[in-house]
């Protein structure tokens, strides 16, 4: 019988090496020290992304609220000459500036139009946008004309990209042998990987051509082509987040309903689907996100002609499509048009903040329920 | 280790269980001839020859490794999606050759319940849970049918007083024990005139593991039941016939009582006396 007794050191057998002793223990004091520097070089380092998140939101709302205050649009010198300016001597002033019409300036005694007041009523529900043409008083800044673009755009992609994502998902993760796998995958990495004016110039270049030749009414610049191409920018992000879902879902649920006498299909889509909803969905809201806010095909492919249009085969403008032209364009930072871009970048800030919060709440929700 | 040494005399043998005093003549569910079975070069089990008599539980005891899970999964054909495993030899249940290319996995696992190691209830309400199974196999169910169905199977599988209040909320907030009984109760909804049981208990407290042990003292009236464990005292207390499986082999199978009693084989009597496994 072996003894219980752990052995000591003047128990070991014979012809064991001794063990060494003298050893000096590391200094405790100097461990907690940089225990304490490795804790606050983390902290900084998840503080600096919380900071600049911050800053970005910061600005954005400051210059925003800069295109709703008439005295900050023009600043600068008097440019009066044009008649379509106000000058700077309105700034600051008591005197009255009625929005629309022709006034005298106190300083240099020209009279000057006015430019129009620009309300967040008007420019939230104003469907017009028209802020390049025409005289200061006649320009139009109604957020819809391009909110309706992006809205388009957006939904021409996911009715390609959730359900040939959701698909490919489920064959892969539930259908596929191993060797299909491991074609299939990466082919959709490295569509994920291409750059996104690449996929401008491909919707440019192969799909509105394509289109048009199955129909004629496609122009030049067309929603459709940008949002097919957005579409199949969107659909490797799908695919691979859901799958992720999918095959998150345990193998014993799998098992049970194999056991059950279900099929394939049956199991994919009776059990393995539902059970990781939650993560199909928050992979289908990212995908609108990414839509959303995707610049680069859109510029290129859908056109530079804001306005709220329901038809497919026009040219528009979206959100982003604006914005690229404003920070690329030759427009002085201080006029309203150039502001006009950060008042579009809040507006389409709020709509992915408010995709994002519902995917929270989505998942949440749903784990809850199933996990 | 000498349990290898001891392997290579044991031969294996065919057991024609005789029936036990107070029962009358059996009808084999399932009986197997020479079956053997791999995974790739692996051999995991090795001329196996057993009748599963029906109506009565065969429980299925052996040290990890043994091949009792993999002769588990091979009667409702699960090792079906793992490409590796391939078997050999005669497995049938009833008349129906399970290994036959012809036999469909479906219509064999409609007759055949699974339940697992670890409680798999799939996550929807009590109610679809055990409305899955019937919902697959049976067309133009009335509501009221599925209705009779699920109250038949909860009570059988003697879970409706606990849950017939919150028959539409999550079987996830059911407590292990309970997510286990709900797991034989959707099996048993299909009708299958078998239950396989992987080490049901395994995964629960022992007040648990008492309830399973008496619903499936109860459900042996009316299923051929088939329970791998690792717990003797569990095969000793609710099984008829225990199998004794060593390295892929059968080293014994009888009547429980005689098995644990008087052993014929030496690995036996380690076994279940606790020297080893």
């Amino acid at each position: 019988m072996a003894t219980l007794t752990k052995p000591e050191s003047d128990t070991e057998s014979e012809g064991t090496p001794k063990r060494k002793t003298d050893f000096r223990f590391r200094s405790l004091r100097s461990t907690y020290i940089k225990e304490w520097g490795v804790k606050s070089l983390l902290l900084v380092c998840a503080t600096l992304s919380i900071f600049t998140t911050f800053a970005i939101v910061a600005v954005l709302f400051t210059e925003a609220t800069r295109f709703f205050q008439h005295d900050n649009v023009y600043c600068d010198a008097v440019i009066a000459e044009d008649g379509d300016r106000v000058c700077k001597a309105f700034v600051g002033t008591s005197t009255k500036i009625t929005a629309g019409t022709e006034q005298a300036c106190p300083e240099c005694g020209h009279m000057h139009m006015m430019p129009a007041e620009i309300t967040v009523v008007d420019f939230i529900s104003g469907t017009k946008w028209n802020p390049l043409l025409g005289r200061e008083s006649e320009k139009e800044f109604g957020v819809w004309a391009l909110i309706s673009a992006t809205l388009m755009v957006s939904g021409i992609a996911m009715c390609l990209a959730l359900p040939l994502g959701l698909i490919t998902a489920i064959y892969l993760s539930e259908y596929a042998s191993p060797r299909v796998r491991a074609t299939i995958k990466p082919t959709l990495e490295v569509l994920a990987g291409i750059p996104t004016v690449v996929y401008g110039f491909f919707a440019l270049t192969v799909i509105t051509p394509t289109l048009q030749i199955f129909h004629g009414g496609f122009g030049t610049f067309n929603a459709m082509a940008g949002g097919i191409a957005v579409g199949i920018l969107c659909l490797p992000i799908v695919s691979s987040l859901v799958e992720d879902a999918l095959q998150a879902v345990p193998r014993a649920l799998r098992e049970g309903a194999y056991g059950l006498g279900a099929t394939k299909f049956e199991v994919s889509t009776k059990v393995v689907v539902p059970a990781a909803l939650s993560g199909i969905i928050s992979a289908f809201l990212l995908a609108v996100s990414r839509a959303v806010g995707e610049t680069m095909i859109v510029a290129l492919a859908v056109g530079s002609r804001p306005q709220l249009s329901l038809d497919p085969r026009n040219d528009m403008q979206t959100m982003t499509g604006w914005m690229v032209q404003m920070a690329l364009g030759d427009v002085s930072n201080y006029d309203v048009e150039y502001l006009s871009m950060y008042a579009v970048a809040a507006v389409l800030f709020l709509i992915t903040l408010a995709l994002t919060f519902t995917g929270n709440i989505v998942r949440s929700r749903f784990r809850e329920e199933y996990q | 280790m000498n349990q290898t040494e001891t392997i290579a005399v044991a031969k294996p043998t065919t057991f024609m269980v005789s029936s036990e005093p107070d029962q009358t003549s059996e009808n084999i569910m399932v009986e197997m001839r020479n079956f053997n079975a791999w995974y790739a070069d692996f051999q995991a089990l090795h001329d196996l020859n057993l009748s599963i008599p029906e109506k009565r539980v065969t429980a299925f005891i052996g040290p990890s490794g043994c091949g009792k899970s993999t002769l588990l999964k091979w009667i409702n054909r699960m090792n079906d999606v793992v490409p590796i495993a391939r078997a050999a030899g005669t497995l049938q249940l009833g008349d129906t050759d399970i290994l036959a290319k012809s036999t469909d996995v479906v219509a064999l696992r409609r007759r055949i319940g699974m339940v697992f190691q670890k409680p798999n209830p799939f996550p929807k309400s009590i109610y679809e849970n055990i409305a899955f199974g019937p919902r697959l196999h049976y067309k133009g169910l009335s509501r009221a049918d599925l209705d009779d169905l699920v109250e038949w199977s909860l009570k059988k599988s003697a879970l409706w007083g606990e849950v017939k209040d919150r028959l539409n909320q999550s079987a996830l907030g059911l407590s292990g024990g309970q997510q286990q009984r709900l797991c034989i109760a959707r099996a048993i909804a299909i009708g299958p005139e078998i239950l396989l049981m992987d080490e049901p208990c395994s995964a629960l407290d022992p007040a648990s593991t008492s309830k399973i042990e008496d619903l499936i003292f109860e459900l042996r009236k009316q299923y051929t039941i088939v329970i791998v464990t690792h717990n003797m005292q569990q095969a000793a207390r609710c099984s008829d016939r225990t199998v004794f499986f060593f390295e892929g082999k059968i080293i014994e199978a009888g009547p429980t009582r005689d098995l644990f009693t008087n052993p014929q084989n030496k690995q036996t009597e380690d076994y279940v006396t606790g020297k080893f496994g």
